[in-house]
């Protein structure tokens, strides 16, 4: 048996030492790393994203706005909501549509059960296994299998409260720009509640459980971006802020923002203009929204020893696992006082516009923008994912935590580098996919 | 088969959103006993430990879009027993497919600044279009207990047992007004391979065919009615271009009424 992260080191003949992976696991897409070590330092880290183009931007071209959510949301399995939530912001921020509470709440709702299912998901199948030195879930289930059936349930439970609002787990039939076409029931709603009162307590006992592992002692000053929702953990709106001062409305973001092309990426890298590269999140929200954060959920992340802000990446697990339980909790209180928005949707007005809309997608900020004609067809479009964001961060991480790591063996160290780019939660489908990772020392 | 080492099963992805191979993982109540059962081989989004073929079981979700795809599923195909594909972009292209009706290096054009960085295939194309496929099952996403059943039916050598009617029938097992009658919504429901469980009409909203047209599917018809209830044809043509755009039923469909909507548009 091979281990995707461990394909064997070796020796260039210039006295380069490699150490080659294929095929990055436990990341959503494809991609490859490439680690350069000459002379005890790194030389070069290299993020290669090498995912097949989809081309959803020029096929939006010509499209009504109104399906703006259902086709976005293809551009990833994992986190749907986030692309149909995005879609519909900014749709309707062209056509200078608002909705009410009732159905902004009940968006709320359906954007907890996604976070509670990728964050699941990933603290524990695709993070926790790196910090028990197990190759995946099945190996962790083996020796953590209380924690890990913990998990699946509340895995679980995000996906039924998906399929109670949005009416299915991956790719939602409900969601339409204005609403949704069918508001649940009180009755399927409250069948939520008994569940979602046990998961705060099971999300707490996450937090605890993965707070007690060993982590790396690894710092960054990150320049972090999220969004910030007066009053409330920032989910499904608020504005864009920065922990250096900016603070826009997502069409001004959009404006800040700039994309460049580079050759071993098919994701575009994104730059924000007057600073170095940034972080988008759960440790920019964290960091940015930690007076947001619901009691238990404070309570929670203080006694985890988090601080007002977390720096350390391999941290980012202990981050989801709040996370988690401000997802829970909101989600309780919003099914517990639910009652069915009438009417289920806005009258969407017959009429173009630009627009941008920007939400928190599990794995950080996702900014949709559209230029819609007087038709309603969409005559330009532009998506910003996390991955995109986050991509050059990642590969300054996995050089710090490379540096820190020199005295590690080759498997350990290539272990260790991939580790660095999971803390992340990169989802490469969204920034367009695969990951391989070759580690070259000398 | 108890007696011997548990057969092999892996799961491979070509352009795609993950959402078929989260389906797998979505079978919270299964998940364990199926890894029980198999010994997964090559699954990259869940596992760091891969092993060689052969493999008994093939699972591929994702559609081919590049020259070194449609080399690896030549590769996957000859080391793997059964071939299954599974969701939309394996078994018709996917929404990716609406590439094949633009223009050669629009859509690069588009999206990227330098083109030249990107190599890529004018069409998305079905795995069944390269290599011999023993079984598609359909959807996007495939609907989870589908997936259960067809990996089921593969280890122990029988067929699945899967619906090849249509949503309309799905719809009216639920007893669900129906949305093209009652309401005059679009639905591809007459048209439209079962499997999802008719989740958009129980929600009031017609079906947008994301699994795919059903055996024998009468899409003239379907379309003359939509015509008929004064739907433009270009609207008439979006609906049949999403998510199966590349299939030839929807997708010869979609390029017919495209043809009339533009002869209707010429000047008098």
């Amino acid at each position: 048996m091979s281990e995707a992260g461990t394909g064997g080191a070796n020796r260039a003949p210039d006295g380069t030492r490699i150490v080659s992976v294929q095929g990055l696991a436990r990341v959503e897409g494809e991609g490859s790393l490439r680690v350069e070590v000459r002379d005890g330092r790194v030389h070069d880290v290299e993020l290669q994203i090498y995912e097949p183009p989809r081309f959803f931007e020029a096929f939006l071209r010509g499209r009504r706005a109104v399906e703006a959510p259902d086709l976005t949301a293809r551009i990833c399995g994992i986190c749907p909501v986030a692309y149909q939530m995005s879609a519909c912001a900014a749709v309707e921020d062209a056509l200078g549509l608002s909705v009410g509470t009732g159905i902004a709440d009940l968006r709320r709702l359906l954007y907890c059960g996604e976070w509670l299912q990728s964050h699941a998901l990933h603290v524990h199948m695709l993070h926790a296994p790196d910090f028990f030195g197990c190759q995946d879930a099945v190996e962790l289930a083996r020796i953590e299998g209380a924690a890990f059936e913990r998990g699946l349930a509340l895995k679980k439970l995000g996906n039924q409260i998906m399929e109670t609002v949005g009416g299915r787990a991956v790719h939602p039939i409900n969601v339409r720009v204005g609403g949704f076409y069918r508001a649940p029931d009180r009755a399927e709603v409250a069948k939520l509640v008994g569940r979602l009162t046990d998961a705060v307590e099971s999300a707490l006992a996450v937090v605890q459980w993965v707070s007690g592992f060993d982590f790396p002692d690894v710092e960054s000053d990150y320049r972090f971006v999220a969004l910030r929702q007066p009053g409330r953990y920032p989910m499904e709106s608020g504005r864009v802020t920065s922990s250096d001062g900016i603070d826009v409305t997502a069409a001004g973001f959009a404006d800040l923002v700039t994309e460049e092309h580079v050759a071993r990426s098919t994701a575009l890298h994104a730059h924000l203009e007057g600073g170095p590269p940034y972080l988008t999140g759960p440790l920019a929200r964290y960091a940015l929204n930690a007076a947001e954060l619901p009691a238990p959920a404070a309570t929670a992340a203080r006694d985890a020893g988090l601080g007002d802000v977390c720096g350390n990446p391999f941290r980012s697990i202990v981050v989801r696992a709040v996370e988690m339980v401000v997802a829970c909790h909101e989600a309780l209180a919003l099914a517990e006082r639910y009652e069915p928005p009438d009417p289920p949707s806005a009258v969407v007005p017959a009429r173009g516009g630009s627009g941008a809309g920007a939400t928190e997608a599990p794995r950080g900020l996702l900014l949709h923008t559209y230029e819609i004609d007087a038709e309603g067809l969409i005559t330009d479009a532009r998506i910003v994912p996390p991955t995109s964001q986050n991509q050059i961060v990642i590969e300054s991480d996995v050089r710090r935590a490379v540096e820190a790591s020199l005295d590690l063996g080759d498997d350990e160290l290539t272990w260790r580098s991939e580790q660095a780019v999971r803390n992340h939660d990169p989802c490469i489908s969204c920034a367009t996919h695969f990951l391989d990772v070759k580690v070259h020392r000398s | 088969m108890s007696q011997e080492a548990p057969p092999t099963l892996a799961v491979w992805k070509f352009a795609s959103c993950d959402g078929c191979q989260l389906s797998l993982l979505d079978c919270e109540d299964e998940l364990l006993a199926l890894a029980g059962a198999v010994r997964i081989a090559h699954f990259t989004e869940m596992s760091r430990a891969q092993t060689d073929g052969p493999y008994d079981v093939s699972l591929v979700e994702g559609s081919v879009t590049t020259a070194e795809d449609a080399r690896r599923i030549r590769a996957i195909r000859a080391a793997s027993g059964r071939v299954i594909t599974i969701g939309a972009c394996a078994t018709s292209g996917g929404v990716q497919a609406l590439r094949n009706m633009a223009a050669e290096g629009e859509y690069t054009q588009v999206v990227y600044a330098h083109p030249e960085y990107v190599s890529t295939l004018a069409t998305s194309t079905p795995i069944s279009a390269h290599v011999e496929v023993d079984y598609e099952l359909h959807g996007c996403p495939v609907d989870r207990h589908q997936l259960l059943e067809v990996i089921t039916a593969s280890l122990v050598g029988r067929r699945p047992v899967v619906p090849d009617h249509t949503v309309c029938q799905q719809c009216k097992g639920r007893g669900a007004v129906c949305v093209l009658v009652a309401h005059g919504t679009a639905c591809l429901g007459p048209v439209t391979r079962a499997g999802c469980g008719a989740l958009c009409p129980s929600v009031e909203r017609g079906c947008y065919g994301c699994f795919g047209p059903v055996g024998g599917a009468n899409t003239d018809a379907l379309a003359a009615q939509l015509l008929a209830q004064g739907m433009e044809p270009l609207d008439v043509a979006r609906l049949f271009s999403t998510f199966y755009a590349g299939d030839e039923v929807f997708g010869r469909q979609a390029v017919t009424l495209r043809r009339r909507a533009s002869g209707e548009k010429e000047p008098m």
